[in-house]
């Protein structure tokens, strides 16, 4: 037992941390619990996550398939969720791809070049993050709406923001703004310009330079952020539910739609829903440990 | 800010920070400074009798107090969870240490259904607790379970990476010296921690007090009682009443630009202890 802890251990510290293995074996055994305290705080914290955690995930399937399969796919195959998952895709493309864009571009600007100001820069960046979703809807509520800064103009033009596609769209990307510029600063950060340099003193362009010396160095740090940034986009409710308003069919998104059968008591249609939108969950939740993986590895091979 | 303070011969900072400046200013900046414009129409008069009424000060008590709680659960129970996850070897740990990111992932509007019909009064975990005369679902109990769940990720993941970092000397040392195992943890291991744990306080609590989707489902959001500050909005706004919406929500978003600067406050503590350590 002690043998294994030693080697896990090794593997979660930085190499560059990790002191002679014989030393470490003898004191290994000091720096811990008697057994009986380590198997009560692994039972709570066993107890608290399962209760608080995987119960209301299992609900979710439990409610789901609670009248059978046949209630659960006819659920799914109704229009109206057809039309929540066609438009929840259309919204997270689009809002994804506004952030994947900003995300590059601020990325680059943050660390390729040295400027004042530039924590504030990511303070900023990080804003939407502590904001309440209801807000992030309100200030676009407040700014399109008809009694809104812009509404009396966007009406005489016939544009519709609010209660459509664009409306959904900006409170997505404002709620998801942070994502992929936050996965790719610090990974950039680490790897510094050197490579790039050199890459414009031989002659390569730009644009060269970006796509064949930074990208392939950022691929996986890149999708880390969409992951994320995707996972949010499809699963927003608070921000989405302001803005969209509630038209059947047309501009309910899939949250939106769990809340709208959940209310009618449609419990297997609520459910059906949410269970796809859980799956997207735990499917993210796998990518992200997978690409973690790929981020640490990435991180050693540069050390050494 | 746009100047480039060193010499660099990469290209494309005009570009990029031009554009990043532009879409900051176009989705986030404007439409948040029209918030502070459109409350600015109120007289401080206005603003107050808002801000005071009944309903919204007790929302707004709601969503702070239980909030408090909720992120108070979760530093005690986060810590644990972490001690359990970096210091202790046992089948399943990765899975465990998978699930603790669930309520970042899982869209708040299904996890709010799920916690609701979880204790619901004839729900796996309400029928138990009704049957010993707690009722969970549409009470404010249900609020407070509702912002343990969203705020469990923030407390073990600050914490998690300094525990990992922590030097096994100052451990061996104080062993050495005599410390049993007890003092050792409370005296020399939890000081370290405190910087990261009240980051990961303030970060869970941010959270839930803003939270909308998974609270509203189980909340019962009856005014005065089980009504939620961001409900309030949704229900001001849906009332058009614009100015009442817009001034809960300043009060909210001051309060949540207090607790970033108390974070980055923290983390610069953290970061000047680390290097005097």
């Amino acid at each position: 037992m002690t043998i294994q802890m030693t080697m896990d251990r090794e593997r979660a510290l930085p190499h560059k941390d990790r002191p002679a293995a014989p030393s470490r074996a003898g004191m290994e055994y000091r720096r811990t619990e008697p057994r009986a305290v380590r198997i009560c705080i692994i039972a709570l914290a066993v107890t608290f996550l399962a209760v608080f955690v995987v119960l209301p995930l299992v609900v979710v399937f439990a409610e789901a398939l609670s009248k059978g399969i046949l209630a659960y796919l006819a659920a799914l195959s109704d229009p109206e969720a057809l039309s929540a998952i066609r438009l929840t895709l259309l919204v997270a493309a689009i809002s994804v791809g506004i952030n994947l864009v900003f995300g590059l571009t601020a990325a680059w600007a943050i660390t390729k070049f040295e400027f004042s100001g530039k924590t504030f820069l990511i303070s900023l960046i990080d804003l939407p993050f502590s904001v309440s979703p209801v807000i992030s809807g309100l200030i676009f509520v407040l700014l399109f709406g008809a009694q809104g800064f812009l509404g009396p103009w966007l009406q005489n033009h016939q544009l519709q923001v609010l209660f459509a596609v664009p409306g959904l769209v900006l409170a997505t990307t404002f709620v998801t703004f942070p994502f992929v510029a936050r996965a790719l600063i610090p990974l950039m950060q680490e790897l510094g310009t050197q490579e790039e340099e050199a890459a414009i003193s031989l002659g390569a362009s730009g644009l060269q330079t970006f796509f064949r010396v930074t990208l392939p160095n950022i691929k996986w740090g890149v999708l880390y952020g969409v992951l994320l940034c995707n996972a949010r986009a499809m699963g927003e409710f608070g921000a989405v539910s302001v803005v969209s308003g509630h038209i059947r069919g047309e501009t309910n998104t899939m949250p939106l739609l769990v809340e709208i059968l959940y209310n009618e008591y449609q419990f297997v249609a609520s459910f059906a829903i949410a269970s796809l939108l859980a799956m997207l969950a735990l499917i993210t939740l796998i990518a992200k440990t997978i690409l973690e993986r790929h981020l640490d590895e990435g991180r050693l091979s540069h050390d050494d | 800010m746009a100047v480039a303070v060193r010499r660099s011969i990469l290209p494309g900072f005009g570009l990029t920070m031009g554009l990043t400046l532009t879409w900051l200013s176009v989705i986030v900046l404007i439409p948040l400074a029209g918030l502070f414009l459109k409350t600015s129409e109120l007289s401080l008069d206005q603003f107050w009798a808002i801000v005071s009424s009944r309903r919204t000060l007790s929302a707004l008590k709601i969503s702070f107090g239980l909030a408090f709680l909720a992120a108070l659960v979760n530093l005690v129970m986060g810590t644990i969870v972490v001690w359990a996850l970096v210091r202790y070897r046992f089948p399943g740990r990765r899975l465990l240490d998978a699930i603790v990111d669930v309520p970042f992932a899982l869209p708040t509007a299904v996890a709010g259904v799920a916690l609701s019909a979880l204790f619901a009064e004839k729900g796996w975990l309400g029928a138990p607790l009704a049957a010993i005369g707690l009722k969970v679902a549409f009470t404010p109990v249900g609020i407070f379970i509702a912002m343990i769940f969203i705020g469990i990720p923030f407390v073990v993941r600050t914490v998690q990476p300094v525990l990992i970092e922590l030097d096994p000397e100052i451990e061996e040392a104080a062993t050495s010296l005599g410390a049993n195992r007890w003092q050792t943890v409370t005296r020399v291991i939890l000081p370290s921690l405190v910087p990261a744990l009240l980051t990961g306080l303030a970060l869970a609590f941010a959270r839930a007090v803003g939270e909308y989707g998974s609270v509203i489902f189980i909340a019962g959001n009856l005014p005065n009682v089980s009504e939620i500050a961001p409900l309030l909005i949704v229900i001001r706004l849906s009332e058009f009443r614009y100015a009442d919406a817009t001034a809960i929500a300043v009060v909210m978003l001051v309060a949540a630009f207090l607790i970033i600067f108390v974070v980055n406050r923290l983390q610069r503590w953290a970061q000047t202890r680390a290097l005097t350590h």
